[in-house]
């Protein structure tokens, strides 16, 4: 599976990555050459096997729906970028 | 001093011979003196292990101490310290601090450990070399123009040129047995589940696991019986009980059968690499262990789907660096879109923007089956085979690596070649069992690791194998000329 400048720019968008143009042809070189050793995948046949999610195949555990949580509001916008009157700020969404 | 091992240390803190504030200053003063060399603490925080050792120092005192307390630690940079900058080696969190502290640091603080820093690391955890920080590569202490290994590469050159007593690491692919065999250290990735991961900055959730880098096995030992256990606030973590690890560690091993996998041994490993590991083998064989030649089909495999499987995960996990509640945020973004972009395009190094977006295609529409779920089918079968070995053998061995620490910038312009350097770490990742690297010689002057592979929730084995091989050898005891 090869690469193209469209299709690195079309999964930066998915990703949410801006990358340079000027850096696409090595991505695309790159990712290439992973999706080749990765096509080894095809040499087995995988056709009657479960997928595999978990080590142990184990199941999700349940807890009470409790709240354990305190109110620590200021204590965690400390880490953000921008904060207005106890939110996070981002630029305009609505116009 | 910086010589003596864990035990060692218990040991002299317990009779008082040095106190917790006079060994925490010592290594202090080492790691200003030494670390320029070597790069291999990102944030060393000295008031805040002298106040640990302090309060050590007084439950040494009163008779109340645990077996770690007052021993010097350095913890990597990928688990949160309340109040300490946690940076997982990205200019993603350069200017992050941690408002909790993850399950594992909470477990050294209840036992009364001391931190003595945040070590260096691939960025995310996400390399094989340490070259992919954001802060820069870490020298080996071995030979400085070569890698340490990675991700957990600071915390073993850390502990290689004894700028601490032992270190935490994680191993997602290899990331704490492959820095060890790099730079001599005993170094053990237990079950998947075995330590919480609550804290832990992820990478792909259902391969990445907590564990100790040490001087040898008792103290990996030690270490793990601090770490271990349920924690409620991992919803993967186990509640299998914990045993107490140093506690088999005496055990013969008269009767105790190896397998050897016979695709780990037919191409692939360095001549001077393969004499070391076959002399290792033969030393258990004259302990009385029995040698099985067993058979691993798929693990040829195990690199081709780790590469699905933990980029999608990762491309999930990293999605929630966005730049809106912490971390790195782009100057002026025009609109969301563009601080999102932008933000990660900026924040994120090359590596990690490489295995998100080969994540996100792994994932995308249309591609999901013929990527994501055959890497987990072949992920089965990988799992499947050590099943079927362990039914015949206690423990599996082989090389950790291909070959010993390699030049800074010799893999890193070529990400598949450096993914290769993990060929024989990643199956017990996929497989979700536990692993071990030991000290077993030296190619050229560099050290080898052994790796030792068991089955589920066997540390007690693994280790109890580890230390009795310590008792015949004394490759552990070697030490880079400094």
């Amino acid at each position: 599976m090869s690469l193209h400048k469209s299709d690195v720019e079309k999964i930066a968008h998915l990703a949410r990555l801006s990358i340079n143009e000027d850096d696409i042809p090595s991505y695309a070189d790159n990712l290439s050459n992973i999706l080749k050793l990765v096509d080894q995948l095809n040499t087995v046949d995988t056709s009657d096997i479960s997928p595999m999610a978990h080590p142990q195949d184990a199941a999700q555990r349940l807890r009470e729906d409790e709240v354990t949580e305190t109110d620590q509001r200021d204590h965690f916008l400390k880490n953000a970028p921008k904060t207005a009157d106890g939110l996070f700020l981002v630029p305009k969404v609505i116009e | 001093m910086f010589q003596k091992t864990i035990a060692e240390l218990i040991i002299e803190l317990q009779n008082k011979s040095i106190s917790s504030v006079e060994l925490t200053q010592a290594y202090l003063n080492r790691i200003q003196k030494n670390d320029q060399i070597y790069n291999s603490f990102i944030t060393v925080t000295p008031d805040l292990a002298l106040e640990q050792a302090e309060r050590a120092d007084k439950r040494l005192a009163a008779g109340n101490a645990e077996p770690l307390t007052g021993i010097p630690l350095a913890q990597k940079d990928i688990f949160c310290t309340n109040g300490v900058k946690t940076s997982s080696g990205s200019k993603m969190l350069d200017n992050f601090i941690a408002p909790y502290d993850a399950t594992v640091i909470d477990k050294f603080n209840q036992a009364g450990a001391v931190m003595l820093g945040k070590t260096n690391m691939d960025e995310f955890a996400m390399g094989s070399s340490n070259e992919t920080s954001f802060y820069g590569p870490v020298k080996n202490p071995w030979n400085t123009n070569t890698v340490p290994g990675g991700s957990s590469g600071g915390s073993a050159a850390a502990v290689a040129a004894q700028l601490a007593p032992a270190a935490t690491g994680t191993d997602t692919g290899g990331s704490i047995r492959q820095p060890a065999a790099l730079c001599n250290l005993t170094g053990l990735k237990p079950t998947y589940g075995r330590v919480s991961r609550y804290g832990m900055i992820a990478f792909a959730s259902s391969l990445d696991q907590a564990g100790p880098m040490t001087k040898t096995a008792e103290d990996a030992a030690i270490m793990l019986n601090a770490m271990a256990g349920f924690d409620p606030k991992d919803s993967t973590c186990s509640n299998k009980n914990v045993p107490d690890y140093t506690a088999d560690l005496n055990k013969n091993l008269k009767g105790l059968k190896i397998g050897l996998p016979k695709e780990f041994f037919e191409k692939g490993m360095d001549e001077s690499v393969a004499k070391v590991i076959e002399d290792a083998i033969d030393t258990y064989k004259k302990a009385g262990a029995e040698l099985v030649e067993i058979s691993l089909p798929n693990s040829g495999l195990s690199v081709p789907s780790y590469y699905v499987v933990a980029p999608a995960e990762a491309s999930s996990n990293l999605s929630r660096f966005d730049g809106v509640r912490y971390g790195y945020r782009c100057e002026n973004p025009v609109d969301l879109e563009d601080m999102y972009k932008r933000s990660r395009g900026e924040g994120f190094g090359e590596e990690v923007k490489r295995r998100i977006m080969i994540g996100t295609y792994a994932l995308s529409v249309g591609f999901y089956d013929a990527y994501y779920l055959k890497a987990q089918k072949v992920r089965r079968l990988i799992s499947e085979d050590f099943k079927k070995a362990f039914e015949k053998v206690d423990v599996i061995m082989g090389p950790t690596t291909p070959t010993t620490a390699f030049n800074i910038g010799e893999k890193s312009n070529d990400p598949v070649t450096m993914y290769l350097s993990d060929i024989y770490t990643i199956a017990v990742n996929l497989a979700g069992l536990p692993g071990m690297s030991i000290p077993a010689g030296f190619a050229n002057n560099m050290p080898v690791g052994l790796q030792l592979i068991g089955n589920y929730f066997e540390e007690s084995r693994l280790l109890n194998v580890a230390h009795q091989y310590q008792q015949i050898t004394d490759w552990h005891k070697q030490t880079p000329a400094m």
